[in-house]
């Protein structure tokens, strides 16, 4: 019988070493871990038609069944047209008030006004990388380092979206048409919240 | 054995590492006092010997707190500084930072772990000032009396990375230019020079530092400033701003560069002056049409107007500030008023930087 060399019977040993290492480990990895920019953009729509993102985002007008949102603005936020008068003063239990669009909200925290999430380069997320967006949900703060992101944006419901959800929701949100619209600033509260 | 078995077991080796099976040692979890964290003698509250304390030229305004810093490298490590603007700090680095109100209230911590990722914890100080407890990842609000409303927010770990995460290295205050010899004698709030804080030139003769360039020690790094108000105030900017507003973090996209770098020359200096002076900001004033962040014509500026508005959602710096740096408004606002509104040539010479 001949003999195996020692040399490849150090190596058979490595290399099942190795596999048995290395298998476990990739069994319980996804078998696709890329996809193509077609297949995050639509996973990106699916999440943003499905999480709400339209429902403050995109300006809402009164139509003959109610109110419905203008999708010609589609996620372009508060239209900067659209100056309004003070808030009225809340009086616990009820704190907050919304716009007719539904992109303006008065609160204890002051006036919030829905961002322009169209990739328009001066006005919306055109600008924005993906770690940008990432550390804005991530962190609940504007770019990750700014202001906090105020109500009633679920700040903290959508931390806990993946990062391959995250990164086809942003994918997404660059592929839209640009909608130039400058979004007002946020107001501080200026009434105390009057108690009952 | 033959050279090709030790090949092959070689092999195997790296193929396993390469796996995972041979990862460094998960870190010990955060100690829960600061007492415990090696920035004092055993069973003391005296620092250890062996931990260098310094202060910045430019110090970050903190609501007026007052500050001490310390750090401390492994024996026989040295930080290498061949890249003047991102030294290299070696595995086991700890950094601390104590902020006072009338008493000590938090002492912040950073330490450079064996896979060479950071990590950042704040620490309480008790009443009794004995020693600080690990405060909890989301942060904490703690009672102080001297402070604005008798209330003191410490960080939570997201707003530590918001500011050290910006730049290269995310130890802000310890750098060629923070630690220059030749210190700005304008710059607001810093602590004078003392002999027990360390330096440039302290810490290479100590083998503290490694490769620095030898130019950085015979001219020790200087903002490349035309007026001393300049040199001032870009200073401050550098400190308070530069670390979010620089030309290469996360920020970048907004074209605003407030760093300034020992190693460059006045390159930025230009920088600075051309992302500020007539350059558009982002930011409108309720109402405004436009808006510059440094105005040509000496109307509004957004860059001080943010720094001293009340209002705590338009305000700069967004993180760690509820009083306005009166000092440094001023200083800006003198620099603009004095500097930057007279006809201005960005093609700066040598010979205009004092």
């Amino acid at each position: 019988m001949k003999r195996i060399p020692i040399e490849y019977a150090v190596l058979a040993i490595a290399v099942a070493a190795t596999v048995a290492v290395v298998a476990p480990a990739r069994a319980q990895t996804p078998s696709k871990t890329t996809y193509s920019t077609a297949e995050k953009i639509a996973r990106g729509k699916y999440i943003v038609t499905t999480s709400g993102c339209n429902d403050c985002h995109t300006p809402w007008v009164m139509g003959p069944k109610g109110p419905e949102p203008v999708m010609s603005r589609m996620l372009s936020g508060h239209p900067e047209s659209a100056v309004l008068p003070p808030a009225p003063a809340a009086q616990e239990p009820w704190v907050m008030t919304a716009s007719a669009t539904n992109t303006a909200w008065a609160g204890p925290w002051g006036v919030s006004f829905t961002a322009n999430l169209t990739p328009d380069a001066e006005t919306g997320l055109g600008k924005w990388t993906q770690r940008n967006f990432n550390e804005t949900i991530r962190t609940g703060r504007h770019m990750g380092r700014g202001r906090p992101i105020l109500p009633p944006m679920p700040i903290l419901m959508y931390k806990n979206f993946t990062d391959a959800d995250m990164e086809a929701i942003f994918t997404y949100l660059q592929s839209i048409p640009a909608v130039k619209n400058r979004v007002p600033e946020p107001l501080p509260p200026v009434t105390p919240v009057a108690a009952k | 054995m033959k050279a090709s078995v030790l090949f092959c077991a070689l092999v195997a080796a790296a193929a396993m590492t390469a796996a995972g099976a041979v990862q460094p040692a998960a870190p010990a979890p955060l100690p829960r006092l600061l007492s415990e964290t090696g920035l004092f003698e055993a069973d003391s509250g005296t620092v250890r010997a062996d931990v260098i304390a310094f202060a910045p030229q430019y110090p970050l305004w903190s609501d007026g707190t007052r500050k001490q810093r310390w750090i401390h490298l492994p024996p026989g490590r040295a930080i290498d500084t061949s890249q003047p603007d991102a030294w290299q700090f070696p595995v086991g680095t700890r950094l601390w930072k104590e902020f006072s109100f009338g008493r000590r209230i938090e002492t912040r911590f950073i330490e450079r772990l064996a896979d060479g990722s950071w990590r950042f914890a704040s620490y309480a100080w008790n009443d009794d000032g004995t020693d600080a407890v690990l405060v909890p990842e989301d942060g904490a609000v703690v009672a102080a009396a001297d402070a604005p409303g008798g209330r003191y927010s410490v960080p939570s770990r997201n707003d530590c990375l918001a500011c050290h995460e910006g730049p290269a290295v995310p130890v802000l205050g310890f750098s060629a230019l923070q630690l220059s010899p030749d210190r700005d004698p304008l710059a607001p709030h810093a602590d004078p020079a003392r002999r027990d804080y360390a330096d440039l030139r302290s810490l290479v003769a100590q083998g503290r530092l490694v490769n620095l360039p030898p130019q950085l020690l015979a001219t020790p790094p200087r903002i490349r400033a035309r007026t001393p108000t300049e040199r001032a105030a870009l200073g401050y900017l550098h400190a308070n701003c530069g670390h979010c507003h620089n030309a290469a973090g996360a920020l970048d996209g907004l074209q605003l560069a407030l760093a300034q770098y020992a190693d460059s020359g006045n390159d930025s200096v230009e920088q600075t002056l051309r992302s500020l002076l007539g350059h558009s900001s982002r930011f409108r004033p309720q109402g405004a049409a436009s808006a510059q962040r440094v105005a040509r014509d000496g109307s509004g500026h957004m860059l001080t107007l943010r720094m001293k508005t009340a209002n705590p959602l338009a305000r700069m710096p967004p993180l760690g500030v509820q009083v306005v740096d009166t000092e440094g408004v001023a200083l800006v606002e003198r620099w603009i008023a004095g500097d930057l509104q007279r006809p201005y040539d960005l093609q700066l010479s040598r010979g205009d930087l004092r």
